[in-house]
């Protein structure tokens, strides 16, 4: 701003050269002191300094009103309409697909639990400690679903949290300036039941049966 | 002490594969006589109207989850000492401590085997 105050006084200075050229008669001096009369009579309004100021105000508005159209360019309501609404659509697929895929392995493990009585004693062990470890592979449907959820969840939240964005953004300019920016979207619950909501961990994190065992026993 | 492995259980999930893993499971180790709820509000229902000698149960369910049903259970003068198994992915301490406190009987983490359910299932019953 101070460099802006130096221009500003040396295009004065110039022009005051000019009119000086121009009107040899004149005495340059009684012009300044009638220009800065004039100026003085503005003093009520706007000084120097604040008419640099409301420049630099309209400078930053301009940079303001070039980044929400950029953001509009870019498209940010494909995010919501489309990307985001698509990818949790894709993960719910995925868990329809795994629960059927996982319920005909099922079946075909109790068909085998069918036949089992009609086996020797040492097939039918086998067939069952194989039938076993499937069921208990099959498991893994319920986990990946729980964490599919999770990222359902979190992404429902970023979609949110874009959405509030796009409406600042496209709020009418009276409200932008009266400071009527929309609320924030609701958080999720945060009693203490829903805390205790964590949905499985990754493995890294997550405790073992032989850690909740040992935590158990720590309360008899 | 003899296990009754003819007792009713309840298995509550709100999974449907998974109700169906545990029911095969308790098939395998002799328990046939098992009924299915999908959350724990309808699990409540089922135990003050039937007559039930376990409940395994999941926590994260709506409307009522496993920990809520665990703390109904407990404050309901017919049921508060049926033996209760939470069978879940909550796996944080605070999950435990909390089930404990509320009087769960044991604890069980998902992905969990047979012979860990097997194992909880006869230290629950034998202390029952």
């Amino acid at each position: 701003m101070h460099d802006k105050l130096v221009l500003d006084a040396g295009r004065f200075a110039a022009r005051l050269d000019q009119f000086r050229q121009r009107y040899p008669a004149s005495n340059p001096d009684l012009v300044a002191e009638m220009v800065h009369a004039v100026l003085g009579t503005m003093r009520g309004d706007l000084s120097a300094t604040e008419t640099a100021l409301l420049g630099e105000i309209e400078e930053l508005a301009q940079t303001v009103a070039n980044a929400r159209a950029e953001i509009a360019a870019i498209g940010a309501d494909d995010i919501t309409e489309s990307h985001i609404p698509s990818a949790t659509d894709e993960l719910d697929a995925i868990v329809a697909h795994t629960a059927t895929a996982t319920n005909s392995i099922l079946e075909c493990c109790e068909a085998l639990d069918e036949v089992m009585p009609r086996l020797t004693e040492g097939d039918s062990q086998v067939v069952q400690n194989v039938v076993t470890r499937i069921y208990e592979a099959c498991s893994f449907q319920d986990i990946t679903g729980q964490r599919i959820t999770k990222v359902v969840a979190t992404l429902k939240a970023i979609e949110s949290k874009v959405g509030h964005i796009i409406d600042v953004f496209q709020q009418d300019r009276d409200q932008r300036t009266a400071g009527k920016a929309p609320p924030l979207p609701p958080e999720g619950p945060v009693d203490a039941a829903a805390s205790l909501l964590n949905g499985p961990q990754l493995p890294a994190a997550a405790m073992d049966q032989s850690d909740i065992d040992a935590l158990l026993a720590s309360f008899d | 002490m003899a296990i009754d492995k003819s007792m009713n259980v309840l298995i509550v999930d709100d999974y449907k594969t998974m109700l169906r893993i545990i029911r095969n499971l308790l098939k395998q180790i002799d328990f046939n006589n098992v009924e299915e709820a999908s959350d724990g509000a309808e699990a409540l229902g089922k135990l003050r109207t039937g007559h039930f000698g376990l409940v395994i149960s999941d926590w994260n369910m709506q409307p009522m989850t496993g920990l809520e049903l665990l703390q109904e259970v407990r404050q309901d003068a017919k049921l508060k000492t049926l033996p209760f198994i939470m069978i879940t992915a909550e796996s944080k301490t605070e999950n435990v401590v909390a089930a404990k406190q509320a009087g769960v009987s044991n604890y069980i983490v998902k992905p969990f085997n047979a012979e860990t359910l097997k194992e909880k299932i006869e230290k629950v019953l034998g202390n029952a």
